[in-house]
C-alpha cells in the first residue's frame, strides 16, 4: 500500500452560476444582441451564456463612464473614494472562496492557486490602492494631480480577476471611471465583480464591464470617448492597439509578452532553485507573461540541477483544478493548447530533447503535461517565442557575463530570475538584466506595493505600487 | 556532489571534511520554509487519512525522558506501546519505546515478545557535554541491557566551533559500540540554528555511519519543524543517490497532533519519496501525539469523537 491522496475536491456549491449574464453598464445588467458561451476548460462543459458587447454597447458604457466621471467620481474627495474601494476589498475577502472556485472553473487553474495566490492578491490590491486615494498629492506627481477621465481596459485570461484588480483599483483610486473588457474565455469573475460593485453601492457608471471578444476590445480602445487605454495581453494585439491609439492623444500602457530567463549559478541553493524553476514555469500552467520559460543553468551544475528538476517534476499533480491537491490544472482553451503543441513540436523538429514525467491526463478538457526541453539552442523557436504553457527550455552558460548576455538576448524584457548564494552577484546581474522585474532566489512573487511592467516588446508603463498611479494621473 | 570515496576510511583530514561539508549546495531559508509551508497545505482526507494515521502510529517512538521517570512509569508506557487502544485491537502498535539508558532493562523486560524496539538516549543526553569515556560507558550500558536502538546526541559545541572532525570521530566511536543496534544521531537542530548547518550536520552524521538522523532532543526549543525535516529528508535522499545507502529520519519534539503528523508524512512522501514511508526509515519521536492519533482514528472508524477520558494516559 502506498500513500495515495484521496480526492479532495473543493465544493462547487458555493458558486451560484446563472444560465446567462448580461453586460454591466451604468450600474445595471443589460442584455446584448449577441451572446457566446464560456466553458470549463477542464471538462469542456458550458458554464454560462455571456453577452457579446457590440459597438453601440461600447458607446453606452463609455457615455455612462463619462457621466459618472463628470458628475460623481471625478469631483468626489479622495477620502470618499477610498471608502468605496475599502468596501470592495472587504467584499472580495468575504466572497473569496466563491470567487476562487469561479476562477478555477472558468480558467482551469488549480484551486490551491486561486485560493492562495489570486484572491489574496486581488483583495490586497484594492486595499493598497484604497490607501492611496486620499494621499495622491504626496505620491510625487505634483501637488494636485488630476485623474484622466474614462479608462478603457482590456485584460487577459490567465489571471482574470487579478488583472482586473491591477487595472481597476489604481484607476478608481485616482478618480477615473472605467470600462473593462475581460477575456473571451474567462468573463465570469469580472461579472461577479460587477455584482460586488453593486453590493458596495458604487455609483452607477464608475465601473462598467463589457464582455466580448477581439471586436469588442477593438471598439473599446478605439472609442473616441476613452482618455486612457490599458491593455494586458499578447505583443501582437498590443502592437495593433499602439497603432490605433497613436496620434489620438489617449494615454496608453501595455503589459505584453515575455520570455524570461531564470539564471542558476553554480553556487545556487539548488533545492530552492528547483522550486523556483517549477514555480516559474508550471505555476498557472505556464500561462504567465512573466513565466521563467528559459532556464539558464551554469554548465558546471546543469546535470545535477536537471536531475533534481526532473525528480521534482515527477511529483507534480496534474488534474482536476478543483482538487485541493492539484498542482497543475487545465490549459485555458483549445486554441492555446494547439499553440503549445505546435511550438513544442517545433522544439523536437529543431533538435531539442523533450521530456515529461509519466502523468495521466484526463480525457476530456484541455491538458498538457509539464514539459522540459534540454539541448536547446538560442536559435530554436522554443528559446525565442513565448509559449505561454507548461514548457521549459533549458540552455547553459559558462560565465556570469555570458548568462546576462543570453538572458538579454530576447525581444522581450518583462522579468528575470537570479539564483546564487552570493549577494554581490545578485546586485551585479540585476543591474545588467534588461527586465522590468528581477527576482533574486525566488520567482513569480507579486505584491501590490511592487511595480510590475516590461522593457522592449514586453510593453511600457508600470502597474502596482506608487508607480502604478502615474498611468492614471495627469 | 563532491567526491565521497575519500570517506571510505576514517583517515580523512579535518580540512577535507570541512571542504566537503561546505561544498554542499547552500540552503535558501525563505525558499525552504515556503516549500515546507506549501506541502503543509495538502488536503489529506478519507482513505488517505486513515492510511496516514495508522502509518503514523506505527512510526511513533513513544518517549519518556524525564528526571522523574521510574520503573513503573516505563512499564506503563510499554503497555501502552503494545496496545495503544485497549478498546480496538486493530490499532497498530508503535515502533519503539524511548527511555534513558538506566531504564532500558525495565523496558526490555516489559516489551519482551512484542516486537517493539527499545531505544535508549545516550552520550550524556541531552547536552552531550561529557568526556567521550562517559559517553561510551553510557552507550555500552544501554546495549548490554538490551537496547535495540541508540539515540545519541552530537557535540554541538564542537560543531559550532568548526571541529567537524571531533563530531565525526565521536559518532564513529559510538557506532562501534552499538554492534547490531541501530544508531540514531540527534543533531539538535534548534542549537545549530541555520539550515546550512542542518544540512552539513546531516551529511556529517551519515558519513560517520548514522542509521538515522534525528532532529532534536525535545529539550531545546525549537525542536522538530517542517523546514528542518525537509532539509534532512533532502539530505538522506541525496546521500542515497550518492552512496546507495539509505538512512532514516526522525523528527522529535513538538509533534502533538494528527494534523502535524500527517504534514510530516506528506513531506516524506514528496521529498525523500515512498521508500521512506515505513517505520524502518521514518520515525516520529513523541509522547502526547499517540493519543491524538488514536482519537482521530476512532473518529474515522466510528464517525464520532470519543472524549479524552476514553484514551489512556500513561
Amino acid at each position: 500500500m502506498s500513500f495515495e491522496y484521496a480526492p479532495a475536491p473543493e465544493s462547487r456549491d458555493i458558486v451560484d452560476l446563472k444560465p446567462s449574464y448580461g453586460l454591466y453598464v451604468d450600474g445595471e445588467f443589460v442584455e446584448a444582441k449577441n451572446t457566446f458561451k464560456t466553458i470549463n476548460p477542464a471538462t469542456e462543459e458550458t458554464l454560462a451564456e455571456v453577452a457579446e458587447a457590440g459597438a453601440d454597447d461600447v458607446d453606452r458604457a463609455v457615455a455612462a463612464a463619462r457621466r459618472a466621471y463628470d458628475t460623481v467620481w471625478g469631483p468626489m474627495p479622495g477620502a470618499e473614494r477610498a471608502k468605496y474601494l475599502f468596501r470592495i476589498a472587504r467584499l472580495i475577502q468575504e466572497r473569496s472562496r466563491e470567487l476562487a472556485v469561479l476562477e478555477s472553473i472558468d480558467n482551469g487553474k488549480p484551486i490551491r492557486e486561486s485560493r492562495d495566490v489570486d484572491l489574496p492578491l486581488v483583495a490586497a490590491h484594492f486595499f493598497y490602492y484604497a490607501g492611496w486615494a486620499d494621499k495622491l498629492p504626496y505620491a510625487g506627481f505634483g501637488p494636485d494631480p488630476r485623474p484622466l477621465g474614462v479608462a478603457g481596459q482590456v485584460i487577459p485570461w490567465n489571471f482574470p480577476l487579478l488583472m482586473l484588480a491591477w487595472k481597476i483599483a489604481p484607476a478608481l483610486a485616482c478618480g477615473n471611471t472605467v470600462v473593462l473588457k475581460p477575456a473571451e474565455t474567462t468573463p465570469l469573475t469580472a461579472l461577479a465583480f460587477a455584482e460586488i460593485c453593486a453590493q458596495a453601492e458604487l455609483p452607477p457608471g464608475v465601473v462598467n464591464i463589457l464582455t466580448g471578444a477581439g471586436e469588442t476590445g477593438r471598439a473599446l480602445v478605439e472609442h473616441p470617448g476613452v482618455d486612457k487605454v490599458a491593455f494586458t495581453g499578447s505583443t501582437e494585439v498590443g502592437r495593433q492597439i499602439a497603432r490605433s491609439v497613436a496620434g489620438t492623444g489617449k494615454r496608453l500602457t501595455l503589459e505584453l509578452g515575455g520570455k524570461a530567463a531564470n539564471i542558476v549559478f553554480d553556487d545556487a541553493p539548488l533545492d530552492q532553485a528547483v522550486e523556483g524553476i517549477v514555480n516559474g514555469i508550471f505555476f498557472n500552467q505556464g500561462h504567465v507573461c512573466c513565466a521563467g520559460s528559459r532556464l539558464l543553468a551554469q554548465e558546471s551544475v546543469a546535470d545535477e540541477l536537471l536531475d533534481r528538476l526532473k525528480a521534482r517534476m515527477a511529483t507534480l499533480r496534474v488534474g482536476d483544478p478543483l482538487d485541493k491537491n492539484t498542482d497543475v490544472g487545465a490549459i485555458n482553451s483549445a486554441a492555446q493548447l494547439a499553440k503549445i503543441r505546435e511550438l513544442s513540436d517545433s522544439g523536437e523538429v529543431e533538435g531539442a530533447t523533450r521530456w515529461s514525467p509519466a502523468c495521466e491526463l484526463p480525457e476530456r478538457g484541455f491538458w498538457f503535461a509539464p514539459t522540459v526541453f534540454t539541448g536547446v539552442a538560442a536559435s530554436h523557436r522554443i528559446a525565442r517565442e513565448e509559449i505561454f504553457g507548461p514548457v521549459l527550455s533549458v540552455l547553459t552558460f559558462r560565465t556570469p557575463a555570458e548568462a546576462v548576455e543570453k538572458a538579454n538576448n530576447t525581444p522581450y524584457g518583462l522579468s528575470a530570475g537570479i539564483w546564487t548564494d552570493k549577494g554581490s552577484r545578485i546586485l551585479w546581474a540585476a543591474e545588467r538584466l534588461r527586465a522590468g522585474v528581477v527576482w533574486a532566489n525566488t520567482f513569480n512573487k507579486f505584491d501590490p506595493a511592487s511595480p510590475f511592467g516590461g522593457y522592449k516588446e514586453s510593453g511600457f508603463g508600470r502597474e502596482g505600487g506608487r508607480h502604478g498611479l502615474e498611468a492614471y494621473l495627469r | 556532489m563532491p567526491d565521497l570515496s575519500t570517506f571510505a576510511d576514517t583517515a580523512v583530514s579535518p580540512a577535507e571534511l570541512r571542504g566537503f561539508l561546505h561544498g554542499l549546495p547552500p540552503v535558501d531559508q525563505v525558499g525552504a520554509e515556503e516549500r515546507a509551508a506549501r506541502l503543509a497545505t495538502r488536503s489529506i482526507k478519507k482513505s488517505a487519512k486513515a492510511y496516514a494515521i495508522d502509518l503514523a502510529i506505527s512510526m511513533v517512538d513513544l518517549t519518556t525522558l524525564e528526571g522523574a521517570d521510574t520503573p513503573g512509569k516505563v512499564r506503563a508506557l510499554c503497555a501502552k506501546a503494545a496496545h495503544p487502544d485497549p478498546a480496538d485491537a486493530s490499532a497498530p502498535k508503535v515502533a519503539a519505546v524511548c527511555v534513558y539508558s538506566d531504564l532500558v532493562g525495565e523496558a526490555v523486560r516489559a516489551l519482551d515478545g512484542t516486537g517493539i524496539g527499545v531505544a535508549s538516549v545516550a552520550t550524556a543526553f541531552p547536552s552531550g557535554r561529557a568526556p567521550l569515556d562517559a559517553k561510551l560507558a553510557d552507550t555500552r550500558r544501554a546495549i548490554d541491557d538490551g537496547a535495540s536502538e541508540i539515540d545519541m546526541v552530537i557535540d554541538r559545541g564542537a560543531f559550532l566551533a568548526g571541529d567537524h572532525r571531533k563530531v565525526f570521530d565521536e559518532i564513529v566511536a559510538i557506532k562501534a559500540e552499538c554492534g547490531d543496534a541501530h544508531l540514531k544521531v540527534i543533531l539538535e537542530t534548534g542549537e545549530l540554528a541555520t539550515y546550512d548547518n542542518v544540512r552539513r550536520a546531516s551529511w556529517l552524521a551519515m558519513l560517520a555511519g548514522a542509521d538515522f538522523i534525528k532532529t532534536s532532543t525535545g529539550k531545546v526549543s525549537p525542536a522538530a519543524t517542517l523546514p528542518v525535516t525537509l532539509i534532512m529528508l533532502e539530505a538522506v535522499r541525496d546521500f542515497r543517490a550518492a552512496t546507495g545507502r539509505q538512512v532514516g529520519v526522525k523528527p522529535a519534539g513538538g509533534i502533538r497532533t494528527t494534523k502535524d503528523a500527517v504534514k510530516y508524512l506528506v513531506l516524506v512522501n514528496e521529498t525523500a519519496g515512498p521508500d521512506w514511508l515505513t517505520p524502518d526509515w521514518f520515525r516520529l519521536g513523541a509522547s502526547s501525539l499517540l493519543n491524538d492519533l488514536l482519537m482521530q482514528r476512532h473518529k474515522l472508524t466510528t464517525g464520532v469523537y470519543g472524549g479524552p477520558d476514553y484514551f489512556t494516559l500513561d
